[in-house]
């Protein structure tokens, strides 16, 4: 990507997003105090949890960030090749060469991702639970002529939670207000902060997924520039909160089929309502599968970048 | 902690939460959690409460959607189906909180203004049918017997082995709530709650009491047969 810097002028940087901004060395948790998101915070550099920060931040644009970053690398500990970042720095994916680590991660974002993690896979367990009560889909005497992996078969008992019917629904009813308070917290985060800019799939991401996953399949050799996220991830980013949205939506319809009969309308009745809630599950699985492959597969770093929010892998981390 | 440990420290707490996940599946939450759940309920029905409307009804279906008989299930909890050792002497009795309370026999009931519509069934298993109902609206018989101020809910009592529903006040004054008689145009059959059964198909079919023995305003909150053992209390559509 050209416009691609992992060190941004500071004048810059302080007026587009202070989140991305702050180059500061390998700290294991971020700074309390860490910036808040948006545009209207200026100066937020000094909030950079080292003295090498504030300093950077004082020297201004003109003085780089050289010094200080070799002497970062330097305390941390690590004995790797101090490599000062350089603007507009061409990609080199397979050769990975040190950057400092960057805050990619809000706090918000971090929370509401584990939070999530775990409220899904009991959303989905209890859900199989409650499935296993009626194993199929349709008026009694009729049958969706919709594909059902579980048409008529039990869920093994490993992959239930609640123990009963009851206990199923409980826990349901329970796990849906965290899932759906996350996720109105993770929207709404995102859209006030502007951090949906580089996670929403639009068509001009078309072309460059499909390069991704030539990359992927191995009918490309070089891994397709990209910034904070490829367009592959922004599909499957994006994907995911209309699939969240989906299951909270033919949740409720289901839930008051009477009362919210619009909505029930909306999915195609009860019974169609209840397919899609379904199908949601494969589709969370797949994603999940799919996802923590490609964490320790293709970008491990990122790991600890959605548990600390700090960041020092392949890829640069804003667009 | 070297990277290497950290890995060896993540790892292991990977594996300590999956295999704390794999016993902890098919759990019900145990004696600690349950009874924690079971009061969250509680703030699923306050917002159920909220959601519903007594002048929304449910949607109507043409006879031709009728699920066939065979394939709508009937259920009791009772070994065999409930019935009376004397057919004849059976009577509603309905009283509590009221001014006036009376002991219904069934021709009186069937002699009171009577409401009928086909409707979808919706069981908590997440089967649905759909069926004919006919009898006597719950209001008509609750401006009977004159409830009074205090009464906020009514419990409904049976003969099918204890088997009862507490229902709050609005939910059995909405208008499609019946005292049923009638099961796809013919009188209730013993398998479906004969003689009477309490219907609407704005709760969910465990709240729809059968083998109606006995209806009772109250001012406190009754709990139910399946209520009681965990299933939501609301039960709305």
């Amino acid at each position: 990507m050209p416009d691609e810097k992992l060190a941004p002028d500071a004048a810059e940087t302080a007026a587009d997003s202070p989140i991305r901004a702050v180059e500061a060395p390998a700290p294991a948790v971020p700074a309390p105090g860490a910036p808040a998101p948006g545009p209207a915070v200026p100066g937020t550099r000094s909030a950079a949890p080292t003295v090498e920060g504030e300093r950077f931040a004082a020297d201004g644009p003109a003085a780089h960030a050289e010094p200080a970053a070799s002497e970062a690398v330097e305390r941390a500990g690590p004995a790797e090749p101090s490599k000062p970042a350089e603007p507009a720095e061409p990609m080199h994916p397979t050769t990975g060469a040190p950057r400092p680590f960057v805050l990619r991660h809000h706090w918000i974002v971090r929370l509401t991702h584990w939070v999530n993690a775990v409220v899904l896979v009991g959303m989905m367990a209890s859900g199989l639970q409650i499935y296993n009560a009626y194993e199929r889909f349709g008026v009694r005497g009729t049958r969706l002529p919709l594909p059902n992996p579980l048409d008529m078969h039990p869920v093994p008992r490993w992959a239930r939670l609640g123990g009963w019917l009851a206990g199923g629904l409980s826990w349901h009813f329970f796990l849906m207000w965290p899932l759906a308070l996350t996720g109105l917290l993770y929207v709404g985060y995102l859209l006030l902060s502007g951090e949906w800019k580089p996670l929403l799939f639009r068509p001009r991401d078309v072309g460059p997924a499909i390069e991704m996953q030539k990359y992927y399949l191995h009918l490309r050799k070089e891994h397709p520039p990209q910034g904070k996220h490829n367009a592959l991830q922004k599909g499957a980013y994006s994907f995911i909160v209309v699939l969240g949205m989906l299951s909270v939506l033919t949740g409720l319809s289901l839930w008051k089929p009477v009362q919210l009969s619009w909505l029930t309308a909306l999915f195609g009745g009860y019974e169609l309502a209840r397919y899609w809630h379904f199908v949601a599950v494969w589709l969370f699985a797949a994603f999940i599968v799919v996802h923590v492959i490609l964490v320790f597969t293709v970008d491990p770093a990122s790991l600890r970048a959605i548990i600390t929010g700090w960041y020092r892998g392949r890829f640069p981390s804003h667009d | 902690m070297t990277e290497l440990d950290r890995r060896r420290f993540l790892l292991g707490a990977a594996a300590a939460g999956a295999s704390a996940l794999g016993t902890a599946c098919s759990w019900n939450g145990g004696r600690m959690l349950s009874p924690k759940l079971m009061a969250w309920s509680g703030v699923n029905d306050w917002v159920s409460a909220r959601l519903f409307s007594s002048s929304h009804r449910a949607r109507e279906y043409p006879l031709a959607r009728r699920t066939p008989d065979a394939e709508f299930p009937n259920y009791y909890v009772s070994d065999n189906v409930p019935a009376l050792t004397d057919p004849a002497a059976w009577r509603l009795k309905v009283g509590g909180l009221v001014r006036k309370p009376v002991d219904l026999p069934l021709e009186r009931l069937v002699a009171l203004p009577r409401v009928s519509y086909t409707v979808k069934h919706h069981c908590v298993e997440g089967w649905t049918a759909i069926a004919t109902w006919a009898g006597v609206p719950f209001h008509v018989v609750a401006e009977m017997v004159e409830p009074l101020p205090a009464a906020r809910y009514v419990m409904f009592r049976s003969f099918d082995s204890g088997y009862s529903n507490g229902w709050d006040l609005p939910s059995a004054m909405h208008p499609q709530t019946m005292l049923a008689y009638a099961y796809n145009d013919r009188p209730l059959m013993p398998d479906h709650g004969a003689p009477l059964r309490l219907y609407s198909p704005t709760k969910l079919g465990y709240k729809n009491t059968k083998y109606l023995l006995a209806v009772e305003f109250t001012d406190t909150k009754p709990g139910g047969y399946w209520e009681d053992q965990g299933y939501p209390w609301f039960g709305g559509l």
